[in-house]
């Protein structure tokens, strides 16, 4: 090697990172072949948010009539339909409800699967691995199999129609979910760690407590951020276990409660679901990169 | 890593109690950590999968509890043709949008992959879709398949004038279908881009150095060294989304419903429909059963995936 091919090996490594960027890849290339199919796939992505967010905010002369007004412009902006959503129905207090059961959800999930991940990474006995992979296999059960059975269970412990039976129920998607991100979160802190501590006569809770747990903070963030999301979205169980109007977490009430006769109040409609979306949107945009790492390290796993 | 201090060495001289002990016996702690979590999958999963086979074989209506009558509710669905119907369609839709989804996918995992300006930003808007809930996407697709006041018909009657009339989307069998598996992808696509992206980090550009030094094309290397690679990661997500596409139940029950004229049913919504709102416990969980021979077909197709890694690797890893 010469002193003179080092500079352009060095450039080479650093475009090497994406194996399509080369010198050859002229500008023009470029567009055609990444900017234009990328802002195509953006626009299509994110047009029924664009229209959801529009439709919101149009008055309902301008919503029915596309002849005299720009459907994809506001003329004349109202909040009617927020108003109507916030003032004229129970809208806040399905939003409180979903809250709660999302919050109550995420908790008793991060909460159990903490332990078993602790006890299937780190307390290693025989036939942990098999534990592991039967909470795997639960991962693998849909829902849709699951509520008609489940709806008479909850009736028989006679939670039918309350917030609580979401709670308990919840879980059993999101526990095998956490309990994988976090056992990959455990692998990757060093056992010594614990043997020091061990060494040094602490108990294992106390190790778990004031070591490992506190290592594995980012993953209990995302498994924490992903059983929020995740609960907050549920439909089936929250359609099949909830009958009265009050008890409704937001997206079973917009669906059942706003559409009602012949003509649908698409002012309204679209207003719940912006309003209902906007939560998890906020909460995703501030913990993006927990998302995608979690995201892509169950896929891993 | 800065963990650099113990903070347990001052507890190292104090007499533990019987608690303390006892706490600190494994097979005790294990059972303790292991209780909730196994409890809750027991309580609120198993025993409801177990108890849905039951009751797919006794004739249970709400409020009355059924008693066994064998095969009947599954010769009553070989002989119900909304059952075969909503089968058809099951298998149709999962397959139509699992391939959309994966072509267009792994299309924008590719292009992600490149170098641009703002390249964070973007991978956080098109995960967008993903977080929001379905059935809220679902209804903006409901609006936006509005026989009347459809944007799309806008589109192609009033700007593009390709169109004389009104697309009628949901109208009838076969354009709701197909609206509803656009639908489908549109959702499952932000899903699969980004676990695809996060394999395509994986691989090596030392490879396509090499590839490149032999003179390999473009479609070349894509095709002997990007899918080959990816291929463990693509049947792990494959078999994930085939399976929540086969039992998908938001997006059509709140579009269609199974309309029009139950076209449109998949054995989700068909199950509860019969099952919740039509009473029909026994009727519904035998459909919800019928799914089950699916489902474990999948997840033999992620255990070869899954297997075809370790052979890829040459190593036993986890």
């Amino acid at each position: 090697m010469t002193e003179a091919l080092a500079p352009s090996a060095k450039s080479s490594n650093v475009a090497s990172s994406t194996p399509d960027t080369m010198e050859w890849d002229s500008r023009a290339r470029r567009m055609v072949m990444i900017y234009l199919p990328l802002s195509c796939f953006v626009l299509i992505l994110l047009f029924p948010f664009y229209w959801m967010a529009i439709t919101s905010f149009k008055p309902n002369a301008e919503l029915l009539n596309y002849k005299a007004h720009n459907p994809f412009w506001i003329s004349s902006p109202t909040l009617a339909h927020i108003k109507h959503l916030l003032f004229e129905t129970a809208y806040p207090h399905w939003l409180m409800t979903t809250m709660s059961v999302a919050i109550g959800a995420t908790f008793i999930s991060l909460f159990s699967s903490t332990l078993a991940a602790y006890a299937i990474e780190r307390l290693r006995f025989r036939g942990s691995p098999y534990v592991g992979l039967g909470i795997y296999l639960a991962y693998l059960v849909p829902p849709s199999i699951l509520f008609i059975p489940l709806a008479t269970v909850v009736v028989q412990f006679g939670l039918f129609d309350s917030p609580l039976a979401l709670i308990l129920v919840y879980p059993t998607f999101l526990v095998p979910f956490c309990t994988w991100l976090l056992i990959g979160y455990f692998k990757s802190i060093p056992y010594e760690l614990e043997e020091c501590a061990l060494v040094d006569g602490a108990t294992r809770l106390q190790i778990l407590r004031r070591i490992t747990l506190p290592l594995a903070v980012p993953g209990l963030i995302s498994a924490g951020i992903f059983s929020f999301t995740l609960s907050w979205n549920e439909f089936i169980y929250a359609l099949a276990f909830i009958q009265s109007s009050a008890n409704k977490t937001v997206p079973v009430a917009i669906l059942t409660e706003l559409v009602s006769g012949d003509v649908y109040q698409w002012g309204a409609l679209m207003a719940g679901s912006l309003l209902g979306s906007l939560p998890v949107a906020i909460f995703y945009s501030l913990f993006v990169d927990y998302y995608v790492s979690s995201l892509t390290g169950a896929v891993k796993e | 890593m800065s963990v650099t201090t113990l903070p347990s060495r001052r507890l190292v001289h104090r007499q533990p109690g019987w608690l303390v002990r006892l706490f600190d016996y494994k097979p005790f702690l294990i059972v303790i950590c292991l209780t909730p979590a196994i409890g809750l999958l027991l309580v609120f999963l198993t025993y409801p999968l177990g108890l849905g086979v039951w009751l797919a074989f006794t004739d249970t209506t709400i409020g009355r509890r059924g008693v066994f009558v064998g095969l009947e509710n599954f010769q009553y669905l070989l002989s119900d043709p909304l059952w075969w119907n909503a089968v058809f369609y099951s298998v149709f839709y999962t397959a139509v949008a699992t391939f959309g989804k994966f072509a267009l996918g792994f299309w924008l995992a590719l292009l992600l992959n490149n170098h641009f300006p703002f390249k964070s930003l973007l991978r956080a808007i098109v995960l967008l879709p993903w977080i929001v809930p379905t059935v809220l996407s679902a209804l903006a697709f409901w609006w936006i398949y509005d026989p009347q006041f459809s944007i799309i018909s806008y589109l192609l009657v009033d700007v593009l004038h390709l169109r004389a009339t009104n697309v009628d989307f949901l109208g009838s069998p076969w354009p709701a279908r197909f609206s509803l598996i656009a639908a489908n992808i549109w959702r499952g696509i932000p899903f699969v881009a980004i676990s695809l992206l996060a394999g395509l980090q994986t691989i090596s550009p030392s490879l396509y150095e090499a590839a490149m030094l032999d003179g390999a094309t473009a479609w070349q290397r894509f095709r002997y060294i990007t899918f080959p690679m990816m291929l463990p990661i693509l049947a792990i997500v494959m078999t994930f989304s085939i399976i929540f596409t086969f039992t998908d139940f938001q997006l059509v029950y709140a579009i269609t419903r199974g309309g029009p004229v139950n076209s449109t049913h998949l054995l989700a919504t068909l199950a509860f429909q019969r099952g919740i709102a039509g009473g029909e416990l026994g009727e519904g969980a035998a459909i919800a059963v019928s799914m089950i021979p699916f489902l474990i077909f999948a997840t033999l197709f992620s255990y070869f995936g899954l297997a075809r890694r370790k052979w890829q690797q040459g190593e036993s890893n986890d």
